[in-house]
């Protein structure tokens, strides 16, 4: 064991001034030579990056043209300013490293209470490089760190562990599909949260880490209570008005799943691999008849009020799990024409055990059966060969392990694989929602739908509703919202509250907590630095133009009309000026490459 | 996006906010409505270059409001916080400043929507949004909502306490003068009971836009339901009266479906209010004189016996009955925030509705109950504001009287 507090100092220069909101030092540690030490970053540095996503970034930056299994590449758990005080959402944290499944920037916000216990701990992140020669974990209370032998738990699924670490606090952990190389493997964090996209597990078992672990008793210290109260307020109080957050249908009473019914009804449901946008069955399997049949209870991510995950009591006094994601509903039914509401429910327990993202493996599978259907010609699958084939993935970056592009690349059907830049799409069908087209193409980790999350306009209305089927002015709208997004991502704070607040009430938590008069323009402008970043860092790996695509059935092929409704074909033609849009929104040559102007202007290291 | 520029401009004119409004867009390239003023449209497009925005709007508000900013830029410089719903949930200050420049004006919109300028040529509001040019029109509407609200009301506590100054008084008389004259008798609207969607639609449709056309309500908030079989139907959020058709959500009472997550706002309220007090057909608006006088008790502020009072949070738990008319058995007014919260009006607002079919949210609106369509609730919207309307100047006057 290690007082990481006696060790000696790394990194930056620390100016000796005291900080609120942040506590100004930052854990390292090396598993290849067991050495336990701190960071200290500038003033400056924090006020540049922020914390969460921005902070990892900066840190990330050194490395980002290493393999993401290099040992030099480093993993870091970053939490923001925020985390640990009273405003509102303020629970979640960033994991960040070069994505195993897509080779871009890879980082994925975690709920629970893991970013919470670091920061009581005395620590803004964690950096850990190196490869430790056995399976370990690293365990952290308050400024005590040490790293110990995780041997024990080797193959273990991500509930065992759980279970074994019941009394180390907030534990983030992979299960088997992370040890394998899937690169599909997520990390859960206290058991019913995910840091889900990109493969992250993956990165982590190749360092041979198997969990983190803290606990800490610390207080994050404030600027200025009254005024984080008087903006906690104002936060609180437009949720409440929200009805997608609090409304009698929305998040806090259905979970995320209460958008199921509602992306049916705009025809934009994802069904049967892309192919149509409409499943006649949606009615059978919305957050309706799951609340109905499983009496789901309230849950959350510490330091939320919202408290938007759903969980379903124990069998037996067992604990408690996570009811699946409004993802996971869709994808594991509409996507491979499943209605058994069961059946969802164990592959939820299941993913999550084995530490598989259930967005990617949703994904993966119905491109699977698609190709199988192509090669095979018509037939069911069932709950065994499911079940089996999920397994599978877990196994390693073989087979359906490597994600649907891989395998369909390898079947040479490319096309079959709905994913961009590797990483498969989330439920929300491009068709019916063209800011969410140009989105899942630009954003920075490939196919997701929360770098700009479109949907809060065009489906959900906020701040105020757009038309859905044009581009005209989405290319801002985007551009906007990514940076929005990127900044909301290194306060931290959670995506969904967006629907309801904005960075003007935000702006005013984070004066308040770090005692550095924002503005929410200077926010935007920092999330723009952080977003720019990514696209710095993806451009020095390769990525260009040609990655900032759709899969081609979207530009060919209409969805399912119906109920008042035309999904067509997306205009390949306008899709690609809108793109041209927001490339020179963004500040970006015509190929997608970073100007260097405009990194000169950001601030942003070239 | 030219074509939202032009809609947005199009609708501050029609709601008397602003006769010459200039509205931007910008995606890559920014457009400016068509017939807006060149020496404007110069003035504000370097604001565009110092912020992340994708609409701009400005305008020198139109009559009472101009005459009414410019009191009100005056009597507090750096700007003010009216107590409606309108400011404390969204706007949550009216910040001014008395330089017209890029910088100036983008210094403010930086940190919130709206900003008041006011320099001895202009007095003028600009509102910004980053999502499209209707976050701009949104607020300015509210700006100039609040600025009212706060003006006649503060008018009324000052005459009581015989503290009205010349400048507030000249100000008052001016602004009185440009008031629409008031209407008595609403439109004939569909008469119930509605045989089918497509009817009940149509009657919400027609009813909007009246609710919008007779100034009961700032285009983009309040909010119409109507019960229909076994389904509610009920306007979307952020959806303008004026603007239903296509937006309206149908919710089915048992729950069975989640489809209608955008529904208003309100949508909690208004099952309840079917629930407790019957009726078959809501409205809600934001009358002016309606939220003036839900304000209006003699027990808030400072050196007053009410605890909540003194606390400030008459909105939320106001304890007394109080009434629109100042009487017993009027029109009751509940606290209430908006929404489903634990203050949230849902819980308020239900049983207030089942004696008279209408009850009034401190400093927000009105809502109206109707038993077979819309004529009963709009009737009784108008009726109540003219009452308010009168007895507000029936107590000035009687003030100006007494003193
Ligand atoms: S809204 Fe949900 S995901 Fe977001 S912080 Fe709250 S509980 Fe966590
Ligand atoms: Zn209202």
């Amino acid at each position: 064991m290690m007082n990481a507090s006696e060790e000696s100092r790394t990194g930056l220069c620390g100016t000796g001034q005291s900080l609120t909101g942040w506590t100004g030092r930052i854990l390292s540690v090396d598993l290849s030579t067991r050495k336990i030490g701190t960071m200290e970053l500038s003033h400056e540095t924090y006020a540049t990056w922020i914390g969460g996503k921005g902070l990892a970034g900066f840190l990330l930056r050194p490395q980002i043209t290493l393999a993401w299994d290099n040992p030099f590449m480093p993993i870091i758990f970053m939490t923001g300013p925020l985390v640990g005080t009273i405003a509102p959402t303020s629970g979640r944290g960033v994991l960040m490293t070069r994505s195993p499944l897509t080779g871009t920037v890879g980082d994925s916000s975690f709920g629970g209470a893991l970013a919470t216990q670091l920061k009581r701990s005395g620590w803004d992140g964690v950096v850990i490089t190196g490869q430790s020669e056995e399976l370990v974990g690293i365990e952290i209370k308050d400024a005590e760190v040490q790293i110990v032998s995780a041997e024990p738990l080797r193959g273990l699924g991500t509930e065992a562990v759980f279970r074994a670490l019941a009394n180390k606090g907030s534990v983030a952990c992979i299960g088997p599909a992370g040890e394998n190389g899937s690169l599909l493997a997520c990390v859960m964090v206290d058991r019913h949260h995910a840091a889900g996209r990109g493969g992250l597990g993956a990165s982590l078992g190749a360092k041979q880490l198997k969990y983190l672990s803290v606990s800490g008793t610390g207080r994050v210290a404030v600027a200025d209570r009254i005024l984080l109260k008087k903006a906690r307020e104002d936060i609180v109080r437009l949720t409440m008005a929200s009805p997608a957050l609090m409304g009698q249908q929305g998040f806090a009473c259905f979970g995320t799943g209460a958008v199921f019914d509602l992306m049916d009804a705009r025809r934009m449901m994802p069904t049967d691999n892309f192919r149509s946008t409409h499943f006649s069955d949606a009615g059978k399997v919305n957050a309706f008849a799951y609340r109905e049949r499983y009496q789901p209870e309230k849950y959350g991510c510490k330091g939320c009020h919202i408290q938007c995950k759903k969980v379903r009591p124990g069998v037996g006094g067992g604990e408690r799990r996570a009811m699946p994601e409004f993802e996971t509903m869709s994808h594991f039914t509409a996507l491979i024409g499943n209605t058994d509401m069961d059946l969802v429910l164990e592959i939820n327990a299941l993913l999550n055990d084995l530490g598989i993202d259930t967005i990617g493996a949703g994904a993966t599978l119905a491109c699977y059966r698609e190709i199988d259907r192509q090669e095979k010609g018509h037939r069911v699958m069932d709950a065994s060969e499911i079940l089996e084939l999920l397994q599978g993935m877990a196994q390693g970056p073989e087979h359906l392990g490597g994600g649907s592009r891989r395998y369909a690349t390898a079947h040479e059907l490319p096309w079959a694989s709905m994913s961009v830049k590797g990483q498969e799409l989330s439920a929300y069908d491009p068709r019916g929602a063209y800011g969410m087209a140009l989105a899942y193409a630009t954003s920075t980790r490939g196919g997701c739908h929360l770098r700009a999350y479109p949907i809060s306009h065009e489906i959900l209305r906020k701040p105020v509703a757009t038309d859905r089927f044009t581009f005209s002015g989405k290319a801002r709208i985007v551009k906007i919202a990514e940076d929005t997004n990127a900044v909301v991502d290194s306060l931290t704070a959670c995506k969904f509250i967006f629907f309801a607040a904005g960075l003007e009430e935000y702006a005013r938590a984070y004066s308040a907590v770090t005692g550095l008069e924002t503005t929410a323009q200077d926010l935007l402008r920092a999330g723009e630095r952080i977003y720019f970043h990514d696209r710095v860092m993806n451009g020095i790996n390769g990525f260009s133009i040609r990655d900032d695509d759709l899969p081609m059935r979207f530009f060919s092929e209409a969805g399912s009309s119906g109920g008042g409704v035309e999904i067509k074909p997306i205009n390949r033609k306008e899709f690609y000026q809108a793109r041209e849009r927001y490339y020179r929104i963004r500040g970006l040559d015509e190929r997608g490459k970073p100007l260097r102007e405009k990194a000169d202007e950001l601030g942003v290291a070239w | 996006m030219e074509f939202l520029v032009d809609k947005y401009a199009d609708k501050l004119r029609r709601a008397g906010l602003c006769e010459n409004p200039v509205v931007g867009g910008l995606d890559d390239v920014l457009v400016w409505n068509r017939g807006a003023d060149p020496a404007w449209t110069a003035r504000l497009t370097p604001v565009f270059g110092r912020m992340n925005i994708s609409g701009l709007v400005f305008g020198c508000p139109a009559e009472p409001f101009a005459t009414i900013l410019e009191f009100l830029a005056a009597e507090y410089p750096d700007g003010f916080a009216p107590k409606d719903t309108e400011t404390r949930t969204f706007l949550h200050e009216l910040p001014v400043i008395h330089e017209f420049t890029p910088k100036a004006v983008a210094d403010v919109l930086g940190r919130r929507k709206s900003v008041i300028i006011a320099t001895p040529s202009v007095m003028g509001i600009a509102a910004h949004g980053s999502v499209t040019p209707e976050q701009g029109f949104v607020t300015f509407s509210s700006v100039c909502f609040s600025s009212f609200v706060l003006f006649f009301s503060e008018y009324l506590r000052h005459v009581r306490a015989g503290t009205v100054s010349p400048a507030r008084r000249t100000a008052f008389e001016a602004a009185v003068a440009h008031l629409e004259p008031m209407v008595e008798q609403g439109p004939e609207l569909a008469c119930g009971p509605f045989a089918d969607r497509e009817a009940a639609l149509q009657a919400m449709v027609e009813a909007g836009r009246a609710t919008v056309e007779y100034r009961l309500v700032d285009s983009y908030f309040g909010n119409i339901s109507c019960l229909l079989n076994q389904e509610l139907l009920i306007s979307q959020t952020g959806s303008s009266l004026d603007e239903l058709p296509g937006l309206i959500d149908f919710c089915p009472l048992d729950g069975s479906s989640t489809a209608c997550l955008t529904a208003s706002s309100e949508l909690t309220a208004h099952s309840q209010v079917y629930a407790k007090a019957g009726g078959r057909a809501i409205l809600h608006g934001h009358p002016r004189f309606t939220v003036i006088l839900s304000m209006d008790c003699a027990e808030r502020g400072q050196n007053v016996t009410c605890e909540i009072g003194k606390l400030d949070l008459c909105h939320v738990k106001c304890p007394a009955k109080r009434y629109l008319s100042g009487e017993d058995g009027g029109v009751p007014i509940v606290p209430g925030e908006v929404g489903t919260g634990p203050n949230g009006l849902a819980n308020t607002l239900p049983a207030a509705m089942t004696g008279r079919g209408a009850a009034a949210v401190w400093g927000h609106g009105l809502f109206t109950l109707g038993n077979t369509d819309f004529n009963q609730p709009f009737q009784a919207l108008l009726d109540i504001e003219n009452g308010c309307r009168r007895r507000y100047f029936a107590t000035v006057d009687a003030a100006e009287g007494r003193r």
